[in-house]
């Protein structure tokens, strides 16, 4: 029996004259997700996308794993392809769902007819096709407002498509309709979430770490790796940079007094991480910053260092509570790697009582402590390393 | 240049190992249950193997058994002891100082109810033999202690263990994990009444995957890994021959053992030289320990940034614990040194390898990061 994939675009039946291009960006990313899995081809019709392997060999269940994550569908079918004949429609859908009907204990059958030529409109589709399924399945019962499984026929215009109930799809906009943006991304828990809520929105990822070796270790840097390999199952590639943060971080610790450790740091690492954002044709950066939830992430102390940042700053997770951060960290499978418990940079010299209402004229002028500021940033942002994060490569 | 300084955690596998290996590999590759000529020359590997590794012990070939891991081993010693003795007690003494496969395996006894003793170390780190007398009873089944703590370097007196059980009158088999000794000290079990004894060959440059138990003859302990019933049963599966071999070529490559001994307090003795004048260093491991290990604290650099600063250079030690944050080395605390001391502290692990040379690189290197990695200004 051959099977396809009907993919349902919700949010962008909003976009008007767009529609096309935004449809062709998501089957672009799409595309690119199943890279590897074998070749596809791809049709869209009336808010549907419709992708079909050219071949048999094609692993189904691994397609729709992938595309389950690809955002910009809302609504996700596997649906058996049949000739547009009533007797094979009822025939194919007895038999396509049998593994589902067998352990249901109600159903329901939806008919949406297309092909306004088709002999039997959607009433009769769903007479002929139920009295099927009762009289092959007799422990099951009809349901219509609540059913265990619900059977879909489309009639179309060259095929009938029947399927069982439909997979939730990632939701969102498609990778790229919201331009680029530069994630700061640490190895805890928040800026991993902060990079897929932005994601969801469309935006592609590039992202800066800050590494400081030997201060953190190794570990770290592949735990960071780890977690943009998770959030790019969901954004699609996303470029890192790593930057070698030590020399700054010293400077700091040796000509800044301890309680403005932490805001120092944060502002160089905004102004760092604009260098490469801009230079990466970024719009934004991204922050997994949540308000009050450390004494960097007050709100005098955002507004320390938002003034460093040369662009907008995106900050998705600033109104939500840790264990909100966290229910989406489980959702996308990154929770069990960020409590990894390698240090990361911003553990490096924290202070023991950090100033919690820091101004920016102090700030300022505290940073304007340490030597030689221009050349350090410089040196980090050219000496940053590039790896390519591709989660099915 | 590589300076490994970790041997205690594993060590490069010797050129010998190697060779008995690649033979096992690839020559001689039969599966020793088989009938044919090819089965039964793997068969005479193991056969081989075992004499040398009971020559190192000075007991009988057939009193070895090889198994898996050390961890098996351990595994398989404590339950298979506690199950045999179960019906003539209830007792087992064991340290507080076990590696996590003896103490796991406590633990597990005692949550099938057993009454677990663990004997608290003196400030060298070992078991006091008048605590040990004070806790047998003739309810004691089993008593286990670790011939040299993997962390610390500090030796057990566990000659001391058979005349104390006998003298309380207790029914109790001694198990010795030697993991960290066999192969360092003079170690001889059948001598000292020791019943039980666990090895691990990745420990002295054979390679990863395979253990071996001494079981005095006459000992029975209880089976409990089923299977095709290798190694008269104990251990199970298919025989690790490769890792056999290359367990038993590694055995028989070890220097005398005293006059190695020897050598690495000379080692040691260096090494603590280099660092005599240096407030900054304390050293943890007991003076009379292995003098291979050295556990010592670097004040005010945590563990783990002076093994990424070390790391960097290519040189290779570990801190004294799995130094996962906010937990601390349990040996360590045990022994009861401050928390400043415990959070610097790395563990600098010699092998016979181990040059003069090395040791004075490393030397610099740990002052060099003492100059630059100071945490506070």
């Amino acid at each position: 029996m051959k099977e396809i994939i009907l993919l349902k675009d919700g949010e962008l039946a909003l976009k008007g004259l767009n529609r096309s291009t935004f449809e062709d960006i998501l089957i672009r990313n799409i595309k690119e997700r199943l890279k590897g899995l074998g070749e596809f081809r791809f049709v869209k019709s009336q808010s549907t996308v419709t992708v079909e392997p050219e071949n048999d060999e094609i692993d189904l269940d691994e397609a729709v794993r992938r595309i389950k994550k690809v955002f910009g569908i809302v609504g996700i079918s596997r649906a058996a392809v049949c000739e547009k004949d009533i007797n094979e429609i009822t025939r194919v859908s007895a038999d396509y769902l049998a593994d589902e009907l067998t352990f249901a204990k109600t159903f329901k059958v939806k008919a949406k007819r297309s092909d306004k030529k088709f002999p039997f409109d959607s009433p009769a589709i769903c007479d002929e096709v139920g009295g099927a399924i009762l009289s092959r399945f007799r422990h099951l019962k009809v349901d219509v407002r609540d059913p265990d499984v619900t059977v879909t026929v489309e009639v179309r215009d060259r095929f009938a498509y029947v399927h069982g109930t439909q997979l939730r799809g990632a939701g969102g906009m498609p990778s790229g309709t919201g331009g680029r943006a530069c994630v700061l991304i640490s190895g805890g828990i928040d800026s991993p979430v902060a990079a897929y809520m932005m994601a969801k929105r469309g935006v592609k990822l590039t992202a800066v770490h800050f590494a400081s070796p030997p201060y953190t270790s190794e570990l770290a840097e592949e735990k960071v790796h780890e977690l943009l390999g998770k959030v790019s199952e969901y954004s699609g590639r996303v470029n890192l940079f790593t930057v070698r943060f030590t020399e700054i971080q010293e400077a700091i610790r040796d000509f800044c007094p301890e309680e403005m450790f932490t805001v120092t740091m944060r502002r160089i690492m905004m102004k760092t991480a604009t260098r490469i954002a801009e230079w990466q044709g970024c719009d934004a950066l991204i922050t997994g910053e949540s308000l009050g939830q450390v004494a960097s992430q007050t709100i005098n102390a955002l507004k320390c260092t938002d003034e460093c940042a040369g662009l907008p700053v995106f900050r998705p997770v600033i109104g939500m509570d840790k264990n909100e951060i966290v229910s989406v960290s489980r959702e996308i499978d990154a929770f069990d790697i960020s409590i990894r418990p390698y240090e990361d940079c911003c553990t490096v010299f924290t202070p023991r009582h950090p100033r919690t209402r820091p101004t920016p004229e102090y700030a300022r002028e505290i940073e304007a402590l340490i030597p030689e500021e221009d050349r350090l940033i410089d040196e980090a942002v050219k000496t940053a390393k590039l790896k390519i994060i591709e989660a099915f490569g | 240049m590589e300076i490994y300084l970790d041997n205690s955690a594993t060590t490069r596998v010797c050129d010998e190992a190697v060779r008995a290996v690649n033979d096992a590999l690839t020559v001689n590759y039969g599966n020793p249950g088989a009938v044919h000529s090819k089965g039964n020359a793997a068969k005479n590997i193991i056969a081989g193997a075992k004499k040398d590794v009971a020559a190192v012990l000075g007991v009988m070939p057939d009193e070895i058994y090889f198994s898996h891991s050390g961890t098996l081993a351990n595994n398989t010693a404590l339950f298979g002891a506690a199950m045999a003795r179960k019906k003539t007690g209830n007792r087992i003494i064991t340290t507080s100082l076990e590696h996590p496969s003896v103490s796991g395996c406590m633990d597990a006894l005692e949550r099938q109810g057993f009454e677990v003793i663990r004997l608290m170390p003196g400030n060298n780190g070992s078991f006091s033999p008048e605590e040990l007398m004070g806790a047998l009873n003739s309810k004691t089944v089993l008593v286990s202690a670790m011939l040299v703590n993997n962390e610390t370097g500090a030796i057990n007196p566990v000659e001391y263990i058979k005349p104390a059980v006998r003298r309380a009158g207790a029914p109790a088999l001694i198990h010795v994990d030697a993991i960290q000794g066999f192969g360092k000290l003079p170690f001889k079990p059948g001598r000292i009444g020791v019943d039980l004894v666990t090895m691990s060959g990745h420990k002295l440059h054979a390679p990863k995957g395979v253990g071996a138990l001494y079981i005095r003859k006459g000992v029975n302990i209880k089976n409990h890994i089923y299977g095709g019933g290798q190694e008269s049963g104990l251990f199970s599966g298919t025989e690790n021959v490769p890792g056999i071999a290359g367990f038993g070529a590694a055995v028989r490559a070890l220097p005398d053992i005293k006059s190695a001994l020897n050598a690495a307090q000379q080692k040691k003795e260096l090494l603590l030289k280099l660092f005599e004048d240096d407030p900054r260093i304390t050293v943890n491991s007991p003076e009379n320990g292995l003098p291979y290990i050295v556990n010592m604290s670097v004040s005010g650099i945590p563990s783990q940034v002076l093994i990424n600063f070390l790391s960097e250079q290519n040189i290779y030690v570990s801190a004294g614990s799995a130094c996962k944050k906010g937990h601390r080395s349990e040996v360590l605390t045990r022994l009861g040194l401050p928390g400043e001391r415990i959070d610097s502290a790395i563990r600098v692990s010699m092998s016979r390898y181990t040059t003069e040379e090395e040791l004075k690189i490393f030397a610099q290197a740990v002052n060099e990061a003492c100059r630059r990695l100071r945490s506070k200004k």
